[in-house]
């Protein structure tokens, strides 16, 4: 395989939408092998980006290569390499399981009888064997992911789009998910995945570009961006509210950043290492503070974007189109 | 087990999410080098006909606009306004029923295009533009596979027709050559809702445009009436409207007679249709986001 050609190489992209500037002039640098996250919020243009070099939409402007190809005049060559599994599952909601993989094994260019061989294999390998001739429509969320990168590995794709792979499915199904992403990269497709949690991001991506109002923020490692954002944050209730106060100056003695929440028995530590909140509780205890409860959670993307953008990333879902179609 | 082909699968087939299931994942994907290459344009055209096929088998309540509502139709005109028109039901039903049986037939490739926005706004649709196949193959394919709903819908007429008392000159030749015809001029019309579907956002705005379009080409036309009751600028109007030629034509086959010019006429219309409504449609097609 040939590494050294970038598995997406874009300068420049932009998209609108009417007035909306969907992609506002996105430079990405994607390496073969491994995974490659896309973060950010509802409406920041994730999917445009992805549509873009899945050649379903043509940018406005902008140079965009994948795998070496041009999206303006390769757009065949680049769908012969490449797989998409999109937001809503990419499949036929009236066909059976088994269906939809014979008719996407045809066209693919397997005759009818190796078409069936491949899906009903390919079936099995996901566990949807007992699915198999039951209609889409009928499978739970976990089960549609599962079929839909199924519909995506009929002929191992060189570079794999998912879209949000996650979204909407319960948290077991979300691990399971997981896992067969890296399997998939072990096999030696790279993969491009959109997400909103920054969970996922870290879960699974190498390298992650954080994209906001159709704009690349921050790229890097899950590592860099999370040392710009800091670990995670501390929430701690104490029993007694006039404690709070006290709690909240020895903390600020102590070095940490602490914010007093609006709940007036509650305050926020932030925290870099996990070592820290044993340390932050510890500092508590000793002054004999009694704490409620507490809870300790990775930043919110809310919290990423507030630090890596300055502004909150909340009220733009109404205003850009997350995707092209109504 | 019966079957040598589920002999080779484990007995009790493996669960979402079980522990070898990466290593069954890494067992099944294909090697580039044992992958084939793309169907081509006339075997994805094919798939996409098998896959409409599909939906009738699995959505068979969605075949009742190309069963119960032409039994309605010719039923209710035939009793309705065959005195009246015609003189007699009896005569009325000579002249009628190859109206109606064209009729019929153009009124459904109206639901192929409303079909095909619904699938437009479904996520398989993304999947489908990213394979490396033939873009055109996915109407193309969905408009064959529409025939089997225009050949049941017009035997469904042209039987109840006969029960009626409708005997046509030409015979079952005429009738057969007839119903040829209006096959391939009901996939040439059918462009024209592909390309309006396309273009417009949601299915009850292609409902609406299309019925738009049907109406005026349905009515003013010498499908029910004979248009010399009409005032002459809308004769000129009936004249020129292509299904007024189809229907003369078809009028014509199966009564036994085969006129060259009519037929012309008929594939001149056919040709143009599709080769204005074919590339406005892929245009148009490539676009879609």
């Amino acid at each position: 395989m040939t590494t050294d050609i970038p598995a997406v190489q874009v300068q420049g992209l932009v998209k609108n939408f009417g007035e909306t500037a969907a992609v506002d002039g996105v430079d990405l640098s994607i390496a073969q092998g491994g995974i490659y996250g896309v973060l950010g919020p509802n409406g920041a243009g994730k999917t445009t980006v992805m549509r873009m070099l899945a050649t379903l939409l043509r940018p406005d402007a902008g140079e965009a290569k994948v795998l070496g190809h041009d999206v303006y005049t390769e757009p065949q060559t680049i769908r012969e390499k490449i797989a998409l599994t999109g937001q809503f599952a990419s499949l036929d909601e009236d066909l059976t399981g088994v269906e939809n993989l014979i008719l996407l094994g045809r066209l693919l260019g397997y005759k009818h009888r190796a078409a069936r061989k491949r899906g009903m294999d390919l079936l099995e390998a996901f566990g949807l064997t007992k699915a198999a001739n039951r209609p889409v429509k009928k499978y739970s969320g976990g089960m549609r992911r599962r079929l839909d990168i199924a519909g995506s590995l009929i002929v191992t794709p060189q570079l794999m789009f998912l879209d949000e792979p996650t979204t909407g499915i319960d948290p077991r199904s979300r691990n399971q998910v997981w896992d067969i992403i890296r399997t998939l990269v072990d096999g030696g497709t790279t993969i491009l995945l959109t997400t909103q949690y920054l969970e996922e991001a870290d879960q699974l991506a190498d390298r992650i570009a954080v994209i906001d109002h159709g704009k690349v923020v921050a790229e890097g490692t899950p590592g860099q961006l999370k040392a710009e954002v800091g670990a995670g944050a501390l929430r701690v209730r104490v029993h007694n509210v006039s404690e709070r106060d006290t709690a909240v100056e020895l903390l600020r003695r102590d070095g940490t950043t602490v914010t007093p929440e609006a709940d007036p028995a509650a305050l926020t530590v932030q925290v870099q290492h996990s070592a820290d909140v044993t340390h932050t509780l510890k500092i508590l205890a000793q002054a004999s503070l009694e704490v409620v409860s507490f809870s300790y959670g990775q930043p919110s993307l809310d919290e990423v974007f507030l630090t890596l953008t300055g502004t909150a990333s909340a009220p733009h879902s109404d205003s850009t189109p997350e995707v092209g179609a109504p | 087990m019966m079957n040598p082909q589920s002999s080779t699968q484990s007995p009790t087939p493996p669960t979402p999410g079980s522990a070898d299931e990466p290593e069954r994942i890494r067992k099944v994907l294909v090697p580039p080098q044992d992958r084939p290459a793309p169907a081509s344009a006339l075997t994805a055209c094919v798939a996409y006909g098998w896959r409409a096929l599909l939906k009738i088998k699995h959505l068979p309540e969605q075949l009742i606009d190309v069963t119960i509502f032409p039994v309605m139709m010719t039923l209710m005109f035939t009793f309705i306004f065959g005195g009246a028109i015609g003189g007699s039901v009896d005569n009325y039903v000579q002249f009628l029923i190859p109206g109606i049986f064209v009729q019929t037939l153009i009124m459904i490739t109206m639901y192929t295009g409303l079909t095909l926005n619904r699938d437009f706004s479904k996520g398989v649709f993304d999947r489908f533009r990213s394979l490396p196949v033939w873009r055109p193959a996915q109407l193309v394919g969905a408009l064959l596979g529409d025939q089997i709903r225009y050949l049941l819908a017009g035997t469904i007429i042209l039987t109840v027709g006969f029960f009626l008392g409708f005997r046509p000159e030409g015979g079952i030749t005429g009738v057969i050559a007839a119903f040829m015809l209006l096959l391939v001029f009901s996939f040439s019309l059918s462009w024209v809702w592909t390309a309006v579907s396309l273009a417009v956002r949601t299915e009850q705005a292609a409902m609406g445009v299309s019925m738009f379009v049907m109406m005026p080409l349905v009515f003013a036309s010498n499908i029910f009436v004979d248009p010399s009751t009409m005032p002459t600028w809308l004769q000129r109007a009936v004249d020129v409207n292509p299904v007024s030629i189809v229907v003369t034509t078809i009028r014509e086959m199966m009564a036994g007679t085969y006129s060259l010019s009519s037929l012309g006429l008929v594939a001149l219309c056919c040709g143009v249709l599709i080769m204005i409504f074919g590339p406005v449609s892929m245009f148009m097609y490539n676009r879609k986001s």
